[in-house]
């Protein structure tokens, strides 16, 4: 038995459930949000610490407050959640195969939303030479044990890779009594925020090792040391350069990865550099009808622009239902010079546009500029460009009126 | 003699890189590159009296979860957060933990309050 439903919205964390209520508020009665975990917030239920809604709410909320804003939202306005519920399966035609403890279920959508998030990047992907001793965790999965599981990971800790998660672990750790001996990094700049560099490490005196990585694990049923070296610029160990730390707790924090399998499975097609769907400005994936949000789309560093997304992914899919016209996505985004990547890749360029894009490397005092051909279409100023900050710049539908091409790219 | 310092905003996610300087007395004469008001009264705090908010969880008893997330409603000193952390890690609550359940006041005397930040239903004997 098929089950229609007007829109199908696949993960309830903060992408999908803002993209749920701002599609029941344009008038979307029959909505079915799918969750895999027994509650809805997504990763926000086990990030305690604050920070979270500063530029949607102007309040440094934590995350469960953050995620409460909108789970009693949905609540208020009936937006049926399934959780404990996993999306097994979607097709080209839209149809959704969910698995839950009450069994498989098929649904007919009018659209679909993804909003599935990311996991993380393993050790696996990374490959450390070594032994492989307990005591090697992911920043997540250690995040996930420490705040919700009441499980802790270890007394003596090495941290390699210095995202977000990785700092605000190193400090969450510290202050649970561990001594966490240092976060080390092959970049030469951290991949993680300014503040957290500042309230995570340096706060509690924790080294911060720059182009440095983990070449060695030793231990054998539990990790002993850990042995670090200088990279070069071709991330290369540096021979003499290598220093043994004596701990029980290896904590990766090397990145995140959009959680596409099910799109991929129904022919979607994915940016190389993002891990997500190539989108046009209505966040449409290249089928139509399946529009993308959140972490699932791009690895975002501000939940306050995963609901912006969400709602901007809802609005889309309400026009796709009540099949209200938009322009041909012909134009595409290029990505020019000390830019890592862009969205939206392809564009219609009939309205205003908010791109959002991440740069290759730090640099101070530079513009990032939008052209078509040899045409300058915008330009704007920035104190300090940085990896681990994505940016957003809007263009006004005049500023794109009848352009063919556009290439974004950071003027020296 | 006046002294100066470069001090990393964390009130928002800008991250300003801001130069404070400041006298003997620890009066802030001068914050250069904060872009709002919030940061250079951050600055100010920072050189005065530096305080930080303060996220943990507490044991939960007979929970749905063991454990409850909780924080302070406002920031307190630095040099508090250690005997704070240890004075939170005693508490054990009886489930069920409500949405924003005070859970002690006036914790060490920093007048700020630590208070849930999610709830914890009662788990129900089968
Ligand atoms: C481990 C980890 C820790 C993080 N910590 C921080 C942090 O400390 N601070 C910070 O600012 N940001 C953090 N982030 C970034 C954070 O993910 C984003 O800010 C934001 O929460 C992303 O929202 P989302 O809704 O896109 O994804 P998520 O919050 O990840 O939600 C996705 C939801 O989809 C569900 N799902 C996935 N696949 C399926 C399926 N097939 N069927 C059904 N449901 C599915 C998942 O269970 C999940 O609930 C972290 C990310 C990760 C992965
Ligand atoms: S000075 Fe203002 S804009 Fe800059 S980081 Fe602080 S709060 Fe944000």
């Amino acid at each position: 038995m098929i089950i229609n439903k007007d829109l199908v919205i696949v993960g309830a964390g903060p992408a999908g459930l803002a993209a749920a209520i701002e599609a029941k508020e344009n008038g979307i009665e029959d909505i079915l949000v799918v969750e895999r975990e027994p509650v809805a917030g997504g990763i926000l239920n086990q990030c305690i610490h604050d920070g979270f809604g500063i530029v949607k709410f102007n309040e440094a909320l934590t995350g469960p407050e953050y995620a409460r804003k909108y789970i009693d939202e949905a609540e208020r306005l009936q937006i049926e959640i399934a959780t404990n519920t996993m999306v097994q399966d979607i097709s080209s035609n839209r149809e959704v195969t969910t698995i839950s403890p009450e069994g498989i279920r098929t649904y007919k959508a009018g659209a679909i939303i993804l909003a599935m998030g990311c996991r993380e990047r393993t050790r696996g992907a990374i490959c450390i030479p070594g032994t492989r001793p307990a005591g090697v965790f992911t920043a997540g999965v250690a995040q996930n044990l420490v705040n919700i599981r009441n499980i802790m990971v270890g007394k003596k800790i090495v941290i390699l890779g210095s995202g977000d998660i990785g700092l605000i672990m190193a400090r969450r750790l510290t202050l649970e009594g561990a001594e966490v001996l240092a976060v080390v990094e092959k970049l030469p700049y951290s991949s993680g925020l300014q503040r957290n560099i500042t309230q995570c490490l340096e706060d509690f005196g924790i080294p911060l090792l720059l182009s440095h990585t983990v070449t060695n694990i030793e231990g054998h049923e539990r990790v002993k040391s850990v042995t670090v070296a200088k990279v070069n610029e071709k991330e290369d160990p540096v021979r003499g350069t290598s220093i043994k730390f004596d701990c029980d707790t290896l904590i990766l924090s090397v990145g995140l990865i959009p959680e596409n399998e099910v799109a991929l499975n129904a022919g979607i097609i994915l940016d190389n550099v993002t891990g997500g769907a190539s989108v046009d400005e209505n966040l449409q994936t290249s089928i139509p009808g399946i529009f993308a949000c959140g972490n699932v789309l791009q690895v975002h560093d501000l939940v306050d622009y995963v609901s912006a997304e969400g709602e901007l992914a809802a609005k889309s899919a309400v026009s796709y239902i009540k099949s209200i016209k938009t322009g041909e996505a012909e134009i595409t985004v290029k990505a020019g010079k000390g830019i890592r990547y862009v969205l939206p890749q392809t564009i219609s360029a009939d309205k205003d546009i908010t791109f959002s894009m991440r740069v290759t490397i730090p640099s101070k005092r530079k513009t990032i500029v939008f052209k078509d051909g040899e045409k300058q279409l915008k330009k704007k100023f920035f104190m300090a460009l940085n990896p681990a900050e994505m940016v957003r710049i809007e263009l006004k539908s005049h500023e794109l009126k009848d352009i063919r091409g556009l290439e974004v790219y950071i003027d020296e | 003699m006046n002294k100066s310092r470069e001090i990393v905003c964390i009130v928002c996610p800008n991250g300003c890189r801001m130069n404070v300087s400041y006298d003997e007395n620890n009066k802030v004469t001068q914050v250069e590159n904060a872009s709002c008001k919030k940061g250079e009264e951050y600055a100010v705090n920072e050189i005065q009296c530096p305080k930080r908010s303060i996220t943990s969880t507490v044991g939960v008893i007979n929970g749905a979860l063991p454990l409850v997330s909780v924080r302070t409603d406002k920031p307190v000193p630095k040099e508090k957060i250690a005997a704070a952390l240890e004075e939170i890690r005693k508490i054990r609550l009886e489930a069920p933990v409500k949405f924003h359940q005070i859970i002690m006041n006036d914790l060490l005397e920093t007048g700020a309050q630590l208070i849930s930040t999610k709830e914890v239903a009662r788990l129900e004997k089968m």
